[in-house]
C-alpha cells in the first residue's frame, strides 16, 4: 500500500512548483504550511506501514513545529515583531 | 469489521490531501489557494490519523494518532488564519474577480482587489 505514500509525496511536489513559482512571499508562505502537513500525514502512513510506534511521536512533533514555523511567516508578512 | 472502514477512511483523507495540494496549484490568487488547500489538507490529514486509530485501537500508535489529529485540528485553521491577516496587512492583492472586500473597506483605507486585467 505504498501508493499512498506515492500520492502524498506527488502532493508535496505540487507545493514544491508553488514555493517556486508563487508571485508574491505570501504564497510561498502558504506551500510551506501545506508541505508540512503533508509531511505529517507522510509520517503518520510511515508508521503505520512499517509498525514502528515512535515515528507517530515525530508526527505531533512536526505538526506542533509546522504551527510554529508558520505563525512566524505570518508575524514576518505582517511587519510585526516576534515578541509583539 | 473495523478494518475496511480504517482502510476507506484512510484513502478519503488521502484523496481530499492530493485534492488540496492540487488546489493550491490551479486557484488563482494567494486567498483562494488558502482556503481550499488548508480545508482539504486539514480534513485528509485528520481522516488519515482517524483511519490509524480505527485500524490499530487503543495501542500506543492509536493513541498518538488521536492526539496528532486533535492537534492538527486545533492548529492548522489558526495558522491559515495568522496567514490570511499576514498577507492582508502585507499588502497582496486579490484576484480581480472578487466581489467584495469589507476587511480592506474597513482597515485598510479601500478594498484589496487587483484592478488591472492579467
Amino acid at each position: 500500500m505504498s501508493i499512498l505514500i506515492i500520492i502524498l509525496a506527488i502532493g508535496a511536489f505540487l507545493c514544491l512548483y508553488r514555493i517556486y513559482q508563487g508571485p508574491s512571499i505570501a504564497d510561498r508562505a502558504v506551500g510551506v504550511d501545506i508541505m508540512g502537513i503533508l509531511f505529517v500525514g507522510i509520517t503518520a502512513l510511515s508508521a503505520l506501514f512499517y509498525d514502528l510506534s515512535y515515528l507517530m511521536d515525530l508526527s505531533i512533533t512536526l505538526t506542533l513545529f509546522s504551527f510554529i514555523g508558520t505563525l512566524a511567516l505570518a508575524k514576518y508578512l505582517e511587519k510585526r515583531s516576534l515578541d509583539d | 469489521m473495523i478494518s475496511p472502514i480504517g482502510w476507506i477512511i484512510i484513502w478519503i483523507g488521502v484523496v481530499f490531501d492530493i485534492l488540496g495540494a492540487i488546489g493550491l496549484v490551479r486557484f488563482p490568487d494567494v486567498y483562494n489557494r488558502l482556503q481550499a488547500s488548508t480545508k482539504c489538507v486539514t480534513l485528509g490529514t485528520f481522516g488519515i490519523m482517524v483511519g490509524i486509530f480505527l485500524l490499530k485501537g487503543f495501542t500506543p500508535m492509536g493513541i498518538k494518532a488521536l492526539i496528532c489529529g486533535v492537534f492538527l485540528l486545533f492548529t492548522s485553521p489558526v495558522a491559515a488564519h495568522a496567514l490570511m491577516k499576514g498577507s492582508l496587512h502585507f499588502g497582496t492583492k486579490m484576484w480581480k474577480g472578487t466581489v467584495v472586500d469589507e476587511y480592506g473597506k474597513d482597515k485598510l483605507g479601500g478594498e484589496q482587489i487587483d484592478k488591472k486585467e492579467g
